[in-house]
């Protein structure tokens, strides 16, 4: 089996059938994780828990009882999850070097179907960002800088710059899961989304992310962002490989009461899908300024493709949409502010040497352990909170959350099942190009697409659809109803069939899976 | 996570308070920076709680005379759950502060009464009552010097007729006796500072047991914005009753006030409406059978052991046991008189086999807890009644003989 392959189809016989074992797998993920080492995917690489694992996995095949598709299954989790016994930092000082104690439940649930975790994957600090770029421990960077495909069309500014810095942003604030899937050195990756954070890096990636609706899965140990939007984020190269984690993770959790309580049942999506039954919504507020052409383009193409193929596309209106933006913010940046309250230096993470008071030890804590991002939404948050203001902004946004979430209920009701829009304004931009503005600007342009889904609760999920001009990926995103998945997954692999996105290629990939099976061309799957 | 018992605690108490129950409450985050707090906010029920508007009944005795009574009633706001901090404490000769965080994050129930109390002595009682009623009901212990019932006081003054002044809060009360003092001090030291001029400031004192007074508290600062905000984790709280429940909800899921109602015990002022009218007893003697812990209960016990009628084992229990086991520090479970060896002594002294004198001297015997039975103890120390006619005439002939001028009578039973 290759590194490349797809999950259930592929790799997951080739384990039962004992042509490749769990350990082998594991080392080869880890070897690439090191060859790779220049993306600052990972943060935390757990070589010899991994390890351990992987021989626990190889030993229930060998008895024949494997735990389920995901037994020896190598996986890496974002950095914002707790896991017990390893470091979980949120590319913060604040929790460097802080050790979790328990495993979130979403962790828990892979390791008790025998998945293996490879480390924990790098993001912008506490999940700030749109380009995981803002981490203490440096930026991620975009497999896809240094593909074949992106590497022929980059017009090298001249032969003394140093190539370094042609790199693409990864996309965020999940950049490190999105990267390590992208790069093959995991089969899927848990990230997060809160505003986008999944779906986004997974656009500049070229990999699918799905973002669950809100109330699916469990958040218990993945630290709070915003509490009433924050959900756990599955990254896969394929869209039925995301299915199969969505049946390993979703179902209510008596430890977070967000969770419904209704019973999840696990499914498989068909191979053969017909979508001329169905009705596709085509936003016209979702043509948004800064929408690149060739993604326009890419949009109308892909709508086409659903009109021939016997679906019905209509033109729908989500009228509030341009004021997600100024809602989202005043909503996540309190919730932000109430949520990193209990950074105080005094239970764990860092604490600062001021010792002449307690309150100048929690400033002084907060001010070294916080970057500026986290900080500016913490003040902002606590502004919007005062008592003064707290009817004029928090309860106001609260309002128009409810007007944009009832946009979604209309253009549902009227008839459409799932709505199509594009993931991103545009393809990756260069690291150097993106950081010339501050995060919060660049968290605002991003998120304009993302953060609506987020808002409503809403399943949503970024398909790889094509390369851009740059040799980079650019996805288009789906968005279904509440708990839907099952449609909205469908209707993802099908356009996800036709669309047949390319396989990066990568040199250090090509090495590691040289000799060995290779069926397949391309990341998608016949 | 909500914890339902903290829920059905609160459900019952705002019932036995005659409180509203609302169908719906929801959840708050308060936030403020202390060291005790870890999370830095804490969850609350600010814009909604779970129970409003109910009262609480108490009685207080008129000028320390037992046998007048009165019944006052003070208005209960609200019941609320919240969860507590943890523990500070402070070391003011190392200038550090130990935080404790064991109890941070366990549930709690505040309840805030209306302004209707007009002096320490309303207070004490007031909270006596609740006392009594929190551990009928089970919701809690309710001990003070453990810390599971903790009392603020809020006090102020103001002239008749003219509107309430401003109150201060008054914190670190340990007990009810310090409660009454805290509340008479305070209103005193205010009626002394408007007296002189000063006016009251709306701040946070505390009660210091040793002197007797209180003192501003340095750590709470007057007015904080506490940004409340809803508790995105917690969804409100949805209560049901035998009208609303929906037919096909699991009933693990759900809590109905209809079916707690059902079951709840009865409350203090019930039980002793009971025993007053089923034995027969003054209603102040019902008052310090339930004050103290087991002493109804003992009392019960020993009329039915007993032929005395139980309107004269009162006395045995309010006088006799009650003072020792006070003497003693003891309480009526660890009395070495139990009440099957108190209802002997009462059936012996019933049955006219020894006087009330004797009885007495018996129980004192009785109380050094070595095993004796009341018959033991009275052939002992030769206390039994002569009842044969002859004898105890010989006696008093010989007496009489003896005693020619001076001839005593003796009343003999």
């Amino acid at each position: 089996a290759a590194l490349k392959d797809a999950l259930r189809s592929q790799v997951s016989a080739a384990l039962r059938e004992g042509r490749v074992t769990p350990t082998e797998l594991c080392q080869r993920c880890l070897a690439l994780i090191k060859s790779t080492k220049f993306l600052n995917a990972y943060i935390t690489v757990t070589e010899e828990t991994a390890l351990k694992q992987a021989e626990e996995s190889e030993e229930r095949y060998k008895r024949g009882q494997p735990l389920g598709i995901l037994d020896g299954i190598p996986i890496a989790v974002k950095d914002n999850f707790n896991t017990a016994g390893i470091e979980t930092t949120c590319a913060s000082n604040m929790l460097k070097g802080y050790i979790s104690p328990y495993n979130a439940t979403v962790v828990q649930k892979l390791l008790d179907q025998g998945a293996v975790l490879l480390g924990k994957t790098n993001l912008d600090e506490f999940a700030m960002g749109s380009g995981s770029t803002d981490g203490v421990f440096g930026p991620v960077r975009n497999p896809w800088s240094y593909s074949k495909q992106y590497k022929e069309k980059s017009v090298s500014k001249s032969h003394s710059e140093d190539k370094e810095s042609d790199w693409v942003i990864s996309g965020g604030s999940s950049g490190g899961s999105a990267a390590a899937v992208s790069s093959f050195t995991c089969f899927a990756a848990l990230g997060s989304d809160t505003g986008g954070s999944t779906r986004n890096p997974a656009a500049h990636c070229g990999v699918v992310g799905l973002k669950p609706t809100y109330g699916l899965i469990s958040r218990h140990g993945l630290i709070p962002l915003v509490n009433s939007m924050d959900v756990p984020g599955i990254l896969t190269r394929c869209v039925d490989d995301a299915a199969v984690l969505l049946g390993s993770l979703a179902g209510h959790d008596p430890k977070d009461s967000t969770t419904i309580q209704d019973d999840f049942k696990p499914f498989e999506l068909p191979n053969l899908i017909d979508v001329s039954k169905l009705s596709i919504g085509i936003p016209k507020e979702y043509h948004a300024p800064g929408l690149s052409s060739e993604i326009l383009a890419l949009w109308l193409k892909a709508a086409d493709l659903f009109k021939n193929a016997g679906a019905k596309v209509v033109e729908v209106s989500l009228p509030h949409t341009r004021y997600s933006i100024v809602c989202y913010h005043v909503l996540c940046t309190a919730e932000v502010a109430s949520n990193m309250a209990r950074f105080d230096g005094l239970e764990y993470g860092h604490r600062s040497d001021v010792k002449d008071s307690t309150e100048s030890m929690y400033a002084a804590t907060r001010r070294e352990g916080f970057n500026d991002v986290v900080r500016g939404r913490i003040l902002s948050g606590n502004y919007f909170l005062l008592k003064q203001n707290y009817e004029k902004y928090f309860v106001k946004a609260q309002k128009v959350r409810r007007l944009i979430a009832n946009d979604f209920v209309k253009v549902f009701r009227s008839g459409v099942d799932i709505l199509l829009t594009p993931t991103t304004l545009s393809d990756a931009a260069p690291y150097t190009e993106f950081i010339q503005e501050d995060n919060r600007t660049r968290s605002a342009q991003d998120d304009i697409l993302t953060q609506a889904a987020n808002m409503a609760g809403l399943p949503a999920i970024n398909v790889p659809t094509a390369l851009s001009e740059r040799g980079l990926p650019v996805g288009l995103q789906f968005i279904g109803r509440s708990f839907q998945e099952k449609q909205l997954l469908t209707v993802a692999k099908w356009f996800e069939k036709q669309v047949q996105f390319p396989m990066i290629q990568l040199e250090e990939v090509k090495r590691h899976d040289s000799g060995v099976f290779q069926h397949q061309q391309s990341a998608s799957f016949s | 996570v909500l914890n339902r018992r903290c829920v059905e605690a609160a459900v019952m108490t705002g019932l036995a308070l005659n409180c509203h129950i609302n169908k719906k409450s929801l959840f708050d985050r308060k936030h403020y920076f202390y060291a005790d707090m870890p999370a830095g906010y804490q969850i609350t029920q600010q814009r909604v709680p779970i129970a409003v508007n109910g009262s609480l009944s108490y009685s207080l005795c008129i000028d320390n005379k037992m046998n007048q009574m009165v019944t006052k009633t003070v208005r209960i706001k609200q019941i609320q759950l919240e969860q507590d901090s943890g523990k500070s404490l402070h070391d003011d000769t190392r200038s550090q502060t130990l935080v404790d965080l064991n109890r941070a994050g366990v549930g709690l129930m505040e309840l805030v009464m209306e302004p209707d109390m007009c002096c320490g002595e309303e207070a004490a009682a007031a909270v006596r009552e609740l006392q009594l009623i929190l551990q009928t009901l089970g919701s809690s212990q309710a001990v003070m010097a453990e810390g599971q019932l903790r009392v603020d006081a809020n006090v102020s003054v103001h002239h008749p007729g003219e509107p309430y002044g401003v109150r201060t809060e008054v914190k670190n009360i340990n007990s009810i006796r310090f409660l009454a003092k805290a509340v008479d001090y305070e209103i005193q030291r205010q009626i002394q500072e408007i007296g002189n001029g000063g006016t009251i400031l709306n701040e946070t004192r505390a009660f210091d047991s040793k002197l007797g007074c209180t003192v501003p508290m340095r750590d709470k600062e007057g007015k904080q914005d506490y940004r409340f905000m809803p508790e995105p984790n917690l969804p409100p709280l949805i209560l049901y009753d035998a009208k609303s429940l929906p037919a096909n909800m699991n009933h693990q899921q759900v809590i109905n006030i209809d079916w707690i109602h059902e079951r709840l015990p009865d409350l203090p002022s019930v039980i002793r409406e009971k025993l007053v009218e089923q034995y027969g007893i003054l209603p102040e003697h019902s008052f310090t059978l339930l004050n103290e812990d087991g002493l109804a209960e003992f009392f019960e016990s020993v009329v039915k052991q007993t032929q005395m009628k139980p309107k004269k084992v009162i006395g045995w229990i309010l006088n006799d046991l009650l003072s020792y086991l006070k003497q003693h520090s003891l309480t009526v479970k660890e009395s070495p008189v139990t009440s099957f060896l108190l209802a002997d002594l009462l059936n012996l002294l019933e049955k006219k086999e020894i006087s009330s004198t004797a009885a007495k001297r018996v129980l004192a015997e009785l109380w050094k807890g070595e095993g004796k039975t009341p018959l033991e103890a009275v052939k002992e120390h030769k206390l039994e009644l002569l009842q044969d006619q002859k004898e105890l005439e010989q006696i008093c002939q010989a007496v009489i003989d003896g005693q020619e001028n001076e001839v005593i009578m003796m009343v003999l039973r």
